[in-house]
């Protein structure tokens, strides 16, 4: 008798454990799944989560400078919010993911805004130059830092055309999920590759046409019907450094031929 | 000529372990400016987003050129045949492997994650010119290792040609890798030049010699031992060979560029208006490291005196210091031409010429190495048999081909 009743007391405990864990497990993967619908019912297509990363997308960008603002700074403070970037007053060893670049025509004067960051190059020197392979672009044209395998040794910022890429000098707190960084470890523009595998756009596109100026498209250079391919058919679009031949995943309008 | 007869140090004096505890003392204050800089953080150094490499690089890239340099004398004895090097092959050998030590530790402890070098040992890139230096490091321990082996070992002292030669071939792969990392930088406008493998082979001749003959000067008169003018003066003329030969490759370099009109802008800060960089250049690089040596080296008054050899020697190593700074510090001073055409500036110095100021951390764990070299061939004297008896001119026979 005594052990009937501990056993029942046993199982309505359990039974108790299962039913609260079963209702945190859907209050925690819920809304998970949620906004993950919800993204994907998003802008740009998106693959399924249980696929590889492939190479029928090429994500990629393209700047009208014509509409950068001079003075606009909405998609550097975007990057700095979505990616933890906190500065330590120390602007020689802060990291910037994305930077505002002002450029005067030596000819003639005339002055253009454009935002520069990594430009997502698919034969890329940091990748080439990394020694354990911890610089990779991966399939869909997306250049990242395997933060695990990255020793520090700041090669791919030597190689780097566009200095697109810093090294973490000091201790960092209170990252973000989304973006793991880590002391002694190089970083640089990650397309917000979270938020494209989850369907959505890049920070920096979406603060600047939130912002109504619409310079920055971000979108799938290999679909032909793309908001991205139709401009760049039409209107043409400049890689930096082309004669690098490094077939950036970054364009520009706007600028001088 | 006779059999070799080799000797250990005695290493018994106050001034042995006084020699020892003072590069063990360098070495301590380099390990200690090494937890501050990677507790805080590269923050604290003067290395930066834009001058990502610094005087850490400067000594250890350099450290690194020498230790192949410094094989020189075993090379020419044991490929070349040249009997007069035969007896300090082995001196040449240790000091290449203790400065490859020397100048590895520097790049190891100035990484992010120096923590991650299981890491940097078995994750591979290798289109990485950098992946592939890392094994021609290890290999290059490998095959002087194995060549010292076969020159101190009876039971295997056949084979010696073929490790030497083995060796040889090895450290001029090693140091075209060593040149190719500034060479295959495509973007940086200072890099970028296929010279850079020969003229880094070069300098490792010059600045490995120089070093060589420091050493060998210094243990010879700190031992009391028989060190004759035959020697060092075939020494002496090669260092003046290879000294010209390095002032040779800078000047094709900058003429190569001067041609082409896109380099321009880059030869005129590197030549004239870099301010200190183009001091260091035509001070450091070109006068103290190259025309004062040269002049002094062939001057006929001054041809016996070891101390004016002592002099050059310096200088030598202080020009080569200063060379590897130009090509490292000014290379990435000179901003990145990503805009022609256009002046440009952003929150991250764009189109300006970036600042660098080496910071004490930063020197300090670069006279580690440099002590950590001494410390290693001053401990191995001792222990193995590395040094000829004497190296009197009666004993070389400087007659002997």
């Amino acid at each position: 008798m005594t052990d009937s009743t501990n056993k029942s007391a046993v199982d309505s405990s359990r039974r108790d454990f299962l039913s609260k864990a079963a209702v945190a497990g859907t209050i925690t993967i819920a809304p998970g799944v949620l906004l993950h619908q919800t993204a994907q019912a998003g802008s740009v297509s998106t693959r399924p989560n249980d696929e590889p990363v492939s190479n029928k997308n090429r994500w990629g960008m393209l700047i009208d400078t014509s509409k950068c603002a001079n003075g606009c700074t909405s998609c550097v403070d975007a990057c700095n919010e979505e990616n933890g970037l906190v500065g330590n007053g120390r602007p020689e060893t802060d990291s910037q993911y994305i930077r505002k670049v002002t450029l005067k025509d030596k000819a003639t004067g005339h002055e253009t805004s454009l935002p520069l960051m990594c430009q997502h190059c698919e034969t890329a020197p940091c990748a080439d130059v990394c020694p354990t392979g911890a610089s990779f672009v991966r399939a869909d044209g997306i250049a990242l830092v395997d933060k695990h395998i990255c020793i520090g040794c700041r090669y791919c910022m030597m190689a780097c055309p566009y200095k697109a890429r810093s090294f973490v000098h000091e201790a960092v707190e209170n990252q973000k999920l989304t973006a793991p960084r880590g002391k002694g470890t190089v970083e640089s523009c990650t397309m917000c590759v979270t938020r494209v595998d989850n369907g959505g756009i890049p920070a920096c596109v979406e603060a600047c046409s939130a912002e109504n100026h619409n310079a920055m498209i971000f979108g799938d250079l290999n679909d032909p019907n793309s908001e991205i391919s139709i401009s760049l058919k039409e209107r043409g679009g400049k890689q930096l450094r082309p004669d690098l031949a490094l077939n950036t995943g970054v364009r520009y309008q706007g600028l001088n031929e | 000529m006779s059999k070799i007869e080799y000797t250990s140090l005695e290493g018994k004096s106050p001034a042995y372990f006084g020699l020892l505890g003072g590069l063990a003392f360098i070495m301590l204050l380099a390990l200690a400016s090494v937890f501050y800089m990677e507790h805080e953080g590269h923050y604290v150094t003067g290395m930066t987003n834009q001058i990502v490499w610094g005087m850490p690089h400067v000594f250890a890239i350099f450290l690194i050129v020498a230790a192949s340099g410094a094989l020189n004398v075993a090379s020419i004895a044991s490929v070349f045949r040249k009997k007069i090097y035969e007896p300090m092959a082995r001196l040449s050998a240790l000091l290449a492997i203790a400065l490859l030590t020397g100048g590895l530790i520097v790049l190891l402890l100035d990484l992010g994650r120096p923590d991650r070098l299981i890491v940097a040992m078995t994750y591979y890139n290798f289109k990485s010119i950098f992946a592939w230096n890392i094994i021609l490091y290890t290999g290059f321990f490998a095959f002087v290792g194995v060549y010292l082996w076969t020159m101190m070992d009876h039971n295997v002292y056949r084979f010696k040609p073929y490790a030497g030669f083995s060796a040889f071939v090895w450290r001029l792969i090693l140091t075209t890798g060593t040149g190719s990392i500034f060479g295959f930088l495509v973007a940086r406008s200072a890099y970028d030049a296929a010279l850079m493998a020969p003229m880094f082979i070069i300098m490792s001749f010059s600045f490995g010699l120089a070093i060589f003959l420091l050493v060998l000067m210094a243990t010879y008169k700190w031992t009391g031992m028989e060190l004759g003018d035959a020697v060092v003066n075939r020494l002496r003329n090669l260092l003046g060979v290879f000294v010209a030969s390095v002032l040779y490759f800078t000047a094709v370099y900058h003429l190569t560029n001067l041609y082409a009109t896109q380099h321009h802008d880059v030869e005129r800060f590197l030549l004239m208006e870099g301010g200190i960089y183009t001091t260091i250049f035509w001070v450091g690089e070109v006068i103290i490291g190259g025309l004062i040596p040269l002049a002094l080296i062939y001057a006929p008054g001054v041809k016996n005196c070891r101390t004016t050899l002592g002099l050059i020697c310096t200088m030598i190593i202080i020009g080569g210091m200063a060379k590897i700074y130009t090509i490292l510090i000014a290379g990435q001073a000179y901003p990145l031409e990503i805009f022609p055409g256009y002046e440009v500036s952003s929150s991250f110095y764009d189109g300006v010429v970036n600042s660098y100021t080496p910071s004490l951390p930063e020197i300090m764990l670069g006279l580690g190495g440099i002590a950590m070299t001494l410390f290693i061939v001053a401990f191995a004297l001792k222990v193995l048999r590395f040094l000829p008896v004497s190296l009197a001119d009666s004993v070389v026979d400087p007659h002997a081909k």
